[in-house]
């Protein structure tokens, strides 16, 4: 468990965050620039000392105003990758990954020396200097420091942001790597939600100085009432499914679901790998019978659940799909007007279409088993 | 050329005081630059103003003041020749702490604003990967500051070699004993026909300072090179 109950002034801005949340998977602190997320985060790190709270990770207690403990930051076995990295000009890649080291052997033998540069693919980089990387190597070397340095906890503060769009998507698979296969919890920072639904299973959402809501990314992606934090534009719904077949001869994959099978363009995962798909709302149409004749694949029944009216031209529609007992939020944009025509009212028995093509790779991302494992 | 026992005796008393007053500077310069540099405390702007006094004050003034206070009959003099032994007017040790408190401001200022310019996150980053204070000093701070170590090192080298009022007035001008280079050439022009020596002593100086620079050029470089940037 990670508990945080952290109170901090600085300036005008105050920090009051208040949440519980797993030590396994990924917890994602996700919120605006500016909501506090960088000087929580600083704050469990121990580089910062909060006016008052209590700071726990499995029970150890790192910080308590009210037993007077603070744990000095380099007795708090959390490693911190940086948004810049922060790899030491002076040490060579070897150096900087060697510095955290403790002497003895690590207590996971998943990660040794050996083991971290294999996983990072950091062998070519050994000789080199921090100042010849590129930026995506830069941050594949400070995991593999922070990795090394015996943490029991990743703290990650934005370590794609200040990356382009070509090396974030070399670092996002290692990222996954770390969740999946070395199995240490990470707190992750970030304001990009695409990241977030990728990578995530808890999702804390901080605004101005708050938590939000703490849940899991499918639950609060769907609540309408957290749209203004989530982001409209990006709104969606968030499934998880797993592959149940492979159809080469189309190229498509088809992943069940409990609304029912998602076809989806192929994606070379083997059959059961479970998955999670980000269905956008800008791209699911609505329709009021079966549609006949159509080059839509995926069609699923289903009853209006919400409908946000916000102002302006566009609507979002919350379907149930799948069985009654175990419904699916699927979230739809549509027009206002096509509300206004189709007479949609909540209850409402609805068809949704989902373009397959509109789901490309970036809506995908193999989840880690640890759930299936649980569930 | 062959140096006479005189420009010998010279040399060897410059290079003496020059190397000892840098050495014996740099443990306070890095102090008092610290202090400076990332702390707060009340009385920080009169450190920094004492601290910089010898730049102002004429040098002669400095040297008469350290006669009162470590001469023979001076308050930590007395002291330091009752409990140490060691008496420093009229010594080459009184030359290089002459040397010293002259060059102090620049050693000081060098070093400074080489730790006003290390990147603090590194530190800390240093810290969340298990290292204690101490040790994020050593390997972290102290070798990005290493060229501000080596720049204020070197000028107070230079400005050591250069020393004149204040150690004149302090431990005189004593030939083998506290005549450093500056010392024997002023002594030189003092007398009639000595002009062709004192040229002498003007190439031996020049010598000197180019090979001082050239070493602070060459050791910058293979720091700057070993910090990675662009030399």
């Amino acid at each position: 468990m990670i508990e945080v109950d952290v109170q901090k002034r600085l300036g005008a801005f105050a920090l009051a965050a208040l949440f519980t949340a797993p030590s396994a998977g990924i917890t994602a602190l996700f919120g605006r620039s500016g909501a506090g997320k960088t000087t929580l985060v600083n704050a469990l790190a121990g580089l910062i000392r909060p006016d008052g709270g209590r700071i726990a990770i499995d029970e150890e207690v790192l910080f308590s105003a009210a037993e007077k403990i603070d744990r000095p930051p380099e007795r708090r076995r959390l490693g911190y990758v940086f948004q810049e990295g922060r790899l030491f000009p002076h040490y060579s890649v070897r150096g900087n990954l060697r510095y955290g080291m403790p002497r003895r052997k690590p207590r996971d033998p998943t990660l040794s020396f050996d083991a971290v540069v294999e996983l990072l693919r950091l062998e070519p980089l050994l000789q080199r200097q921090p100042y010849h990387l590129s930026g995506g190597e830069k941050q594949r070397v400070a995991i593999g420091r922070a990795l090394l340095a015996d943490a029991r906890l990743l703290l990650m503060d934005e370590p794609l942001a200040s990356l382009d769009l070509a090396h974030r998507a070399e670092i996002l698979p290692f990222i996954e790597q770390l969740r999946d296969h070395v199995r240490i919890p990470i707190v992750y920072v970030s304001h990009a939600m695409e990241e977030v639904v990728r990578l995530a299973d808890t999702l804390v959402l901080m605004s101005e100085g708050r938590v939000a809501a703490v849940g899991t990314v499918e639950d609060l992606t769907s609540r309408l009432d957290l749209r203004p934090l989530t982001g409209r534009f990006e709104a969606g719904a968030v499934i998880r499914a797993s592959v149940a077949g492979n159809d080469l001869v189309f190229g498509l994959t088809e992943l069940s679901f409990p609304g029912g099978r998602l076809r989806v363009p192929h994606l070379g995962l083997p059959l059961g790998t479970p998955v999670r798909a980000r269905i956008r709302a800008r791209d699911v149409a609505l329709a009021l019978e079966q549609p006949q004749g159509l080059s839509i694949l995926n069609v699923f029944a289903g009853r209006i659940a919400e409908i946000a009216d916000d102002p302006g031209p566009m609507v979002d529609v919350r379907l149930d799909i799948g069985k009654p007992d175990r419904p699916v939020a699927v979230w739809a944009r549509i027009t206002r007007r096509s509300t206004h025509d189709l007479r949609l009212e909540i209850g409402k028995p609805i068809y949704a279409l989902v373009k397959s093509v509109a789901l490309d790779r970036q809506s995908f991302s193999p989840y880690a088993p640890l759930r299936a494992i649980e569930e | 050329m062959s140096l006479t026992p005189f420009e010998l005796d010279a040399l060897e008393l410059s290079l003496r005081v020059g190397i000892a007053s840098m050495l014996f500077s740099l443990p306070f310069g890095l102090a008092a630059a610290w202090l400076l540099a990332r702390c707060r405390f009340p009385g920080k702007t009169l450190l920094d103003v004492v601290i910089h006094v010898p730049l102002v004050l004429p040098p002669v003034v400095v040297g008469y003041a350290l006669l009162s206070l470590f001469g023979r009959r001076g308050v930590v003099g007395a002291w330091l020749f009752k409990t140490l032994g060691i008496t420093l007017a009229f010594d080459w040790k009184g030359a290089a702490l002459a040397s010293a408190v002259m060059a102090f401001p620049l050693l000081v200022r060098a070093i400074r604003l080489s730790l006003e310019a290390v990147d603090r996150r590194l530190e800390a980053a240093a810290l969340t990967l298990g290292a204690g204070r101490v040790r994020v000093f050593l390997t972290v701070t102290l070798p990005l500051i290493a060229p501000g170590l080596l720049a204020g090192a070197i000028l107070a080298f230079a400005r050591s070699i250069g020393e004149f009022g204040a150690t004149i007035s302090f431990v005189s001008n004593l030939p083998g004993l506290t005549q450093t280079l500056p010392l024997a050439f002023f002594s030189l022009i003092q007398q009639p026909g000595g002009e062709a020596a004192a040229m002498r002593l003007t190439v031996i100086s020049v010598a000197l300072s180019f090979a001082a620079l050239l070493a602070s050029e060459l050791l910058s470089r293979r720091l700057a090179h070993r910090l990675g940037s662009a030399a």
